[in-house]
């Protein structure tokens, strides 16, 4: 039952990919496989605490303010997160901090809330977030990687086409990854619909 | 009626159960935030301003509202360095450090903070656009080759560069002024 909840997070129920839900930040950090490798571990970060604490009180709280109280969860461990990464690790601040506040918005955060972890027992709620997130970072360094190559030659800030090579410039500018997303969902699409049939 | 006052006290706990932990964060990460940004600005002056022995972060003064870092070695003046900005980026400011030499010449320059494309625009922050500008004077055309300036832009991007041009050669006339000012070169602090 648990890791099945696991793996169902990473691809089946992919947050990108499969439920296209996350939209924001998705397209936003993706113009390195860094920015989007941090971005996505960030979020797995808040992810797990969240629905961890979301499942302890789900029982006590009301139905009509629950979006409220999820809200203020979130956007706590959010903020703490913020503090502390500017405070310990204040170099990747520099690169992922104007993305940081971002992860409050990210209806992937406040949907595992909702539609898990208000239903579903501690253990079960940690694993779903942990699945989601690695599935939310996934998804991330695919687009990032995608659009790094083409945009900037590189991969990991490591050039691989040499200098001769002329990059597509769009795709690290915001069109890129809608063009970038287009591309990644059309390929998934195809290759699950030929299987399956 | 029950339900509704069950309502207010569930989120009001949590309002102050959230405040309370996000205070106590705050309060325990304060002094080292603050001391991650002293650490990366004397690396940033480090970097710009020649050789030294003082602390620059320390041996400031004020001139016309700006914060001047003065660098001495064995209590002579070597270099100033400051703050300026441009707001002609493509997406917010542009902070620039610069830091002059007493021979009115830039030593190094350092982007501090920007909000530039990553990828096109944040190429401001590379090595080799930054060196581009050291050993520059009021005299030469510090603008973009596009405006028929001196300094290489980037493909795709002309705004970012251009931005950070027009800060350092705002910044490089004060600073001309300021070596001429006897408060700096005779300052015997």
């Amino acid at each position: 039952m648990r890791l099945s909840v696991l793996f169902e997070g990473i691809w089946k129920n992919n947050g990108v990919f499969k439920q296209v839900l996350g939209m924001c930040p998705a397209l936003a950090v993706t113009t390195s496989v860094k920015n989007g490798l941090g971005m996505g571990l960030a979020t797995t970060f808040v992810l797990i605490c969240s629905n961890f604490v979301i499942s302890l009180i789900r029982n006590i709280v009301p139905s009509k303010v629950r979006i409220p109280v999820y809200i203020v969860v979130i956007a706590s461990f959010v903020t703490i997160v913020d503090l502390i990464m500017n405070a310990y690790l204040h170099d990747l601040h520099k690169v992922l901090g104007l993305f940081i506040p971002l992860i409050v918005v990210n209806c992937i955060i406040l949907g595992r809330a909702e539609s898990f972890a208000s239903k579903n027992g501690a253990a079960d709620s940690i694993m779903d977030g942990i699945g989601i997130g690695l599935g939310f970072t996934l998804a991330l360094v695919i687009l990032g990687g995608f659009r790094e190559i083409l945009g900037n030659g590189s991969i990991l800030d490591i050039n691989i086409f040499g200098s001769s090579y002329n990059p597509v410039i769009v795709m690290i500018m915001p069109p890129g990854a809608f063009i970038g997303l287009g591309f990644i969902m059309f390929l998934i699409n195809y290759f699950e619909k030929r299987k399956r049939s | 009626m029950k339900n509704n006052y069950s309502m207010i006290i569930v989120l009001g706990i949590f309002s102050i159960v959230a405040a309370f932990l996000l205070s106590m964060t705050y309060q325990g990460t304060k002094d080292k935030i603050e001391e991650a940004y002293r650490q990366e600005l004397i690396k940033a002056l480090n970097i710009i301003l020649p050789p030294h022995d003082n602390q620059p972060d320390k041996d400031t003064i004020n001139i016309d509202d700006k914060t001047v870092y003065v660098a001495k070695k064995d209590g002579k003046l070597v270099g100033i360095a400051f703050k300026t900005l441009s707001s002609k980026g493509y997406s917010g400011d542009i902070d620039v450090l610069v830091g002059v030499e007493t021979n009115n010449r830039i030593y190094g320059i350092e982007i501090l903070r920007h909000a530039e494309t990553p990828g096109l625009g944040s190429k401001i922050e590379s090595d080799k656009f930054k060196q581009s500008f050291k050993g520059l004077t009021a005299s030469d055309k510090i603008a973009v080759k596009k405006d028929g300036g001196i300094i290489d832009q980037f493909s795709g991007a002309t705004i970012s560069p251009r931005a950070v041009c027009e800060a350092v050669s705002n910044g490089i006339k004060f600073a001309e002024n300021v070596l001429k000012n006897p408060q700096v070169i005779g300052g015997n602090k």
